[in-house]
């Protein structure tokens, strides 16, 4: 059984192949690799990511994995309304994964975004190398149509679009000012001629790209800020979308493994024995810190691994509990405490508490591998699909051009299989070593939980001044938590004075990027604290908001607009209440109300969500709502239910059975709003999360005049 | 050892062990990947097929208990022309799926609600539909149900959608 490369065209057959990289801005050494990697004899390429086919199909190679986020179908909008293509002639297809096609365009956006929005000092040749060493092929940060779209796709198609109507111009003899482009079809009105892109492409080909295309102005769009169907939704509809974990070949073992429970034990011993009784159980094999069970399918690897009574050791992390650590945490803080200068105004403060959380992505862990004649090949759905080629070769000690890696669709990511802690590619690379033949490892879920990377556990001491004339004068964050969070995330507010400050505390647990990273558990705890503050001052929650930001800003209009949606200020019957919160994140401000109420058990009855959203240009609506939409409910997921706790240095919970998500039942009501905006495109895979908690929190607030400042919210709130 | 049942109107026979769970028989065995495998203690029912037209979560069901049984998965679900089935195209229609990975079981279960209600309450929905979305798309699952069964869609959201 082979594996096709992940290719959608929508409206026909689909084109699979070779196609070009070109990365317009990129190094030109490795423009010429890449071009060798999408050349085609049957029509042209552009800038290497773009290919016009004979037959008019128009592929765009994408360095992003769709993680469920809609990006191929939006990052194709974007190519559409450039080259002026026709809709039903658009393919998407993974880019090859080589560093001809590193994601130099998302380097350069992370660099400006970073350095406050101008990088323009590095030459195109550092931005190429950063990409190849850093960025890879990531998809995270939300930064997919913001960076790689706006900077790249929309750019190279506009250069290609001209490139298409200058031979055009040359091949009828007029002026390129007479022609128009509709459809994927440049027309010569006075004469009533025309050619279409795939008569064109192949000689268009051959032109030079402009550098600086005339982009399109917003009123001129006729394909972004419209709601095409995603193209990747029905092969998710009838079973046929192929994940990583549904990959297959003749004669390939399955195996699955268990780790040390404790980050940092090892393996101290096991007798296979047990495991070897059970039919199908082909070996047992030690690894440095795991036992792995390779059988005939994944059943009898997991009963292989169930009868196995493996010996870890802790690595010395024994003692490292969540109570421990928070009692640490309060050491850190009290040694570190912020001590504003209040004078005559008056001091808030209070200190709030995030647990670690799991990342739990539906589709759990699972890769194939097979060597063959000294080179490696391997299959699989994650983050980064270069990075994951780098990380087998050094894995495997080969070169990377002798590992080939094919990139799959994943049942969601959310920051997990993101690069740097994916154990399974050394595991998967191991034991296809071993094995004669592909193995494909797959993950428990139980091994998942165990062996989370989890959103950092965090305590943090806030300290505010609110002044006579009703304005916080100076805010103090001291936080404490794992390294690696030092930004804190986004913090808007017009202030005087804002001290945040980092105390890290490390353990053996892993902690990395969680969806929406720092904002998740900053956003809490900084929009709960804003409703303290604003109480303090006897001022209505949204209204204190205000006055910290410039009238007209993005923030002030968010407010109002949620506020109006919401009905703000409006009576509601006794025992309901709403809350507000607004988090900027990714370059995208959004606000947020909930209304909710409690159920008899004391948990939240969460009864309707309003969020106000400005993420600059909307490039597909419906999908974008779906993203705020997702990102709420994961937001009151975690902050309903989710927990994990640390006991003797591993993780207590094991499972979906002690690790609940929201279900159906629990969702409310979402109306979403996008504001009209001309700021720079934000993203949108994150930024819906963090509002969500911190607006549940203030609801509950509401009800019951009492302060829940530790997550998860579970029945604190029962009276 | 044997094992003989129906597959998606098939008859099939399946050399393995009685115990291993209905839902890796149909992935390994028999190829029909849609079916997914999320946590194997029945609490997220990625796994989600009919068996004898019930829904059933197959991670926690021994083929042993399939035998001679009917088996639908999310392959079978389409009509005998290959049509899509009602709520699959809903699914479509409401654009449901983000990651995907869960789908297939949400439809299963979703099918199987419709089949047993007709037009399914907002409290049996409620009560039914309990498998897990990490990506968050319960808004639209709930949309999809009343579209497939002939509600008007009922969220702010439902019906924006706009071709090019």
């Amino acid at each position: 059984m082979g594996v096709k490369r992940r290719a959608f065209l929508i409206g026909g057959a689909a084109v699979i192949g070779g196609g070009i990289f070109a990365l317009q801005y990129g190094d030109y050494a490795a423009r010429r690799d890449a071009a060798a990697l999408t050349a085609t004899d049957k029509g042209g390429t552009f800038g290497a990511w773009l290919r016009i086919a004979d037959d008019d199909t128009v592929t765009l190679f994408t360095p992003h994995i769709d993680l469920g986020t809609g990006t191929s179908t939006a990052l194709l909008q974007m190519a559409a309304e450039e080259l002026d293509a026709d809709w039903a002639k658009m393919a998407v297809e993974s880019a090859p994964v080589d560093d001809a096609f590193a994601n130099s365009w998302l380097g350069k956006g992370f660099l400006e975004s970073m350095s406050g929005g101008k990088s323009g000092m590095l030459p195109d040749s550092a931005i190429s190398l950063i990409a190849r060493m850093a960025v890879n092929q990531v998809t995270g940060g939300s930064s997919a149509i913001r960076f790689t779209g706006q900077r790249g796709v929309r750019v190279l198609a506009a250069a290609t679009r001209q490139a298409l109507v200058e031979e055009a111009a040359e091949r009828l003899g007029v002026p390129a000012g007479e022609l128009s482009v509709a459809k994927g079809v440049v027309s010569h009105a006075k004469s009533n001629r025309t050619l279409r892109f795939g008569e064109l492409a192949k000689a268009a080909a051959g032109r030079s790209l402009a550098d600086e295309p005339k982009l399109k102005a917003a009123k001129d769009f006729a394909v972004i800020g419209t709601s095409p169907a995603r193209i990747d939704i029905p092969g998710k509809v009838d079973g046929s979308a192929q994940y990583g974990i549904d990959f297959a070949l003749p004669g390939m073992k399955v195996a699955t493994v268990m780790a040390a429970p404790v980050r940092g034990g090892k393996l101290e011993s096991v007798d296979p024995a047990p495991a070897m009784a059970v039919k199908g159980v082909e070996k047992v094999v030690k690894l440095d810190d795991a036992v792995a069970v390779v059988a005939s399918g994944y059943w009898p690897a997991l009963k292989g691994l169930r009868a196995l009574s493996p010996k870890f050791s802790d690595g010395g992390h024994g003692g490292v509990s969540s109570a421990a650590i928070f009692a640490a945490h309060d050491k850190l803080l009290a040694e570190n405490a912020p001590k504003p200068e209040v004078g005559g105004d008056k001091l808030v403060e209070a200190t709030y508490r995030a647990p670690y959380l799991h990342h739990a992505m539906m589709e759990p862990f699972a890769l194939t591998a097979q060597f063959k004649d000294g080179k490696l090949e391997m299959w699989g759905g994650l983050q980064d699909p270069l990075a994951t080629k780098k990380a087998a070769a050094e894995a495997a000690g080969l070169s990377v051009e002798d590992v080939t890696f094919h990139p799959m669709l994943l049942g969601g990511g959310f920051g997990r299989k993101l690069p740097g802690q994916i154990e399974i590619i050394a595991q998967t690379v191991k034991l296809a070593k071993e094995a004669p033949g592909p193995v494909k490892v797959i993950w428990s879920r139980e091994e998942e939980v165990a062996q989370g990377t989890y959103r950092p556990v965090s305590s943090t001491a806030l300290k505010a001044v609110l002044g006579k004339d009703g304005k916080i004068s100076a805010w103090h964050s001291a936080y404490a938590q794992p390294s690696g969070g030092e930004s804190g995330g986004e913090f808007t507010y017009a202030i005087p004075s804002i001290e945040r400050k980092h105390h890290e505390y490390n353990v053996n647990v892993i902690s990395a990027a969680w969806r929406s990273v720092e904002a998740s558990q900053h956003g809490f705890f900084n929009e709960c604290f804003m409703d303290e503050v604003a109480g303090a001052a006897g001022v209505d929650p949204i209204e204190f908001r205000k006055r910290h930001f410039a009238p007209g800003s993005r923030e002030a209009k968010v407010l109002d607009a949620v506020a109006k949606a919401s009905g703000w200020g409006t009576p509601l019957p006794a025992g309901t209440g709403r809350g507000v919160a607004l988090v900027e994140s990714f370059g995208t401000v959004c606000a947020q109300v909930v209304q909710a109420s409690l159920r008899e058990d004391g948990y939240p009855k969460v009864e309707k969500v309003w969020a106000a959203v400005d993420c600059g240009m909307v490039v597909n609506p419906r999908n974008a709502e779906a993203q705020v939409m997702g990102g709420i409910v994961m937001g009151l997921s975690a902050a309903i239910h989710e927990e994990i706790t640390i006991d003797k240095g591993a993780a207590v919970q094991t499972s979906f059975s002690d690790y609940p998500l929201l279900k159906l039942a629990e969702t409310p009501e979402v109306m979403i709003e996008f504001l009209a905006s001309d700021a720079t495109t934000g993203g949108l895979g994150e930024p819906g999360l963090p509002p969500a908690a911190p607006a549940l929190v203030n609801a509950l607030f509401a009800v019951t005049g009492k302060r829940i400042r530790q997550l998860p919210i579970r029945n604190q709130a029962k009276a | 050892m044997a094992t003989s049942l129906t597959v998606n109107g098939k008859a099939v026979s399946v050399e393995a062990e009685p115990d291993t769970p209905l839902l890796w028989v149909v992935r390994e065995d028999l190829g029909l990947t849609g079916t997914k495998f999320g946590c194997g203690i029945a609490a997220c029912g990625a796994c989600t097929v009919h068996v004898d037209g019930e829904p059933v979560r197959s991670c926690s069901l021994p083929l042993s208990e399939a035998a001679g049984k009917a088996v639908t998965t999310i392959e079978g679900l389409k009509d005998a022309d290959g049509t899509l089935s009602a709520v699959q195209q809903a699914w479509i229609d409401a654009q449901v799926p983000q990651c995907g990975y869960c789908q297939s079981g949400q439809i299963m279960a979703a099918a199987a609600l419709i089949k047993k209600t007709g037009r399914p309450s907002d409290a049996q929905i409620d009560e039914a539909m309990t498998n897990l979305c990490r990506c968050g798309t319960y808004p639209r699952i709930r949309d999809a149900i009343r579209r497939a069964t002939g509600q008007a869609a009922a969220s702010a959201s439902a019906a924006k959608q706009e071709t090019v």
